[in-house]
């Protein structure tokens, strides 16, 4: 699975303003309302079920990078976001480290495999240094969208 | 030199090796002093490490070998292969709810 398979480019947040999980969160979650990808009706529900999935622990796997994510039946196919935030939030991570890159998925409850290859993607990328470097680096959603793309095309692998 | 010990265990729970358990797993591996390594496919990554464990993108009915080598090499092997057998303690119910990946 490549990230143009599940990253609507039309919500990436190159500049996160929020500096607390739940706020940022909601920031993301709002980038994939704004970018039709999720319904407003359904923007609390699933910022709630993503809250509750971090109440089991902590989706900041370290290296500045967390996976927030929920299923949810409103959506019919997996989807997710990117956001980027230059001062890093405080998540709870697994090595304590403020996160920096954010990848946030809503998917379908009925799709395990789908969810699988999107983490399978993220966390084989964002071994390489150079481009969890990059994407911190990045300046704009254009920047992210072209490292993404870059990705895609085993450029980092 | 200690030797050292493999095992093949099978991914029984129905969602994979999704974050959770990948979590359970590392934690887990984290207390031992040996070495593991999880093998699949020609690929082997250090159980250690979430990232890692989560680029395998293992699913259910997947085969993994585990492959220790240390002074608890037994003990590590043993614990871990039992997080497999037991599915990560992933219910039926926790799976029903749709919050737990």
């Amino acid at each position: 699975m490549k990230f143009s398979d599940f990253i609507s480019t039309k919500s990436i947040c190159s500049e996160l303003g929020s500096s607390d999980k739940e706020s940022t969160i909601a920031e993301l979650v709002d980038s994939l309302v704004s970018a039709g990808n999720i319904k407003q009706s359904d923007r609390d529900d699933i910022i709630k079920a993503i809250m509750k999935r971090e109440e089991l622990g902590s989706t900041g796997i370290g290296r500045g990078v967390a996976v927030p994510h929920t299923k949810h039946p409103s959506v019919d196919k997996l989807v997710g976001t990117v956001g980027v935030s230059t001062d890093g939030v405080e998540f709870d991570s697994l090595d304590g480290e403020k996160v920096q890159l954010f990848f946030l998925l809503v998917s379908p409850p009925d799709r395990p495999g789908d969810h699988l290859r999107a983490l399978e993607n993220i966390s084989r990328q964002l071994r390489d240094e150079t481009f969890c470097r990059f994407l911190k680096q990045s300046k704009n959603a254009e920047d992210i969208m072209q490292l993404l793309e870059e990705a895609d095309n085993n450029h980092f692998v | 030199m200690s030797p050292t010990l493999e095992k093949v265990v099978t991914v029984i729970n129905p969602m994979g090796i999704h974050m959770r358990p990948a979590d359970v797993l590392s934690r887990a591996a984290g207390r031992f002093q040996c070495e593991i390594i999880i093998e699949k496919d020609g690929q082997a990554i250090d159980c250690k490490s979430i990232m890692s464990i989560l680029t395998l993108g293992a699913r259910q009915g997947t085969q993994l070998n585990l492959r220790v080598n240390g002074v608890d090499a037994q003990q590590a092997l043993e614990t871990l292969s039992e997080l497999f057998e037991q599915g990560f303690d992933e219910s039926d119910s926790e799976v029903a709810s749709e919050q737990t990946s």
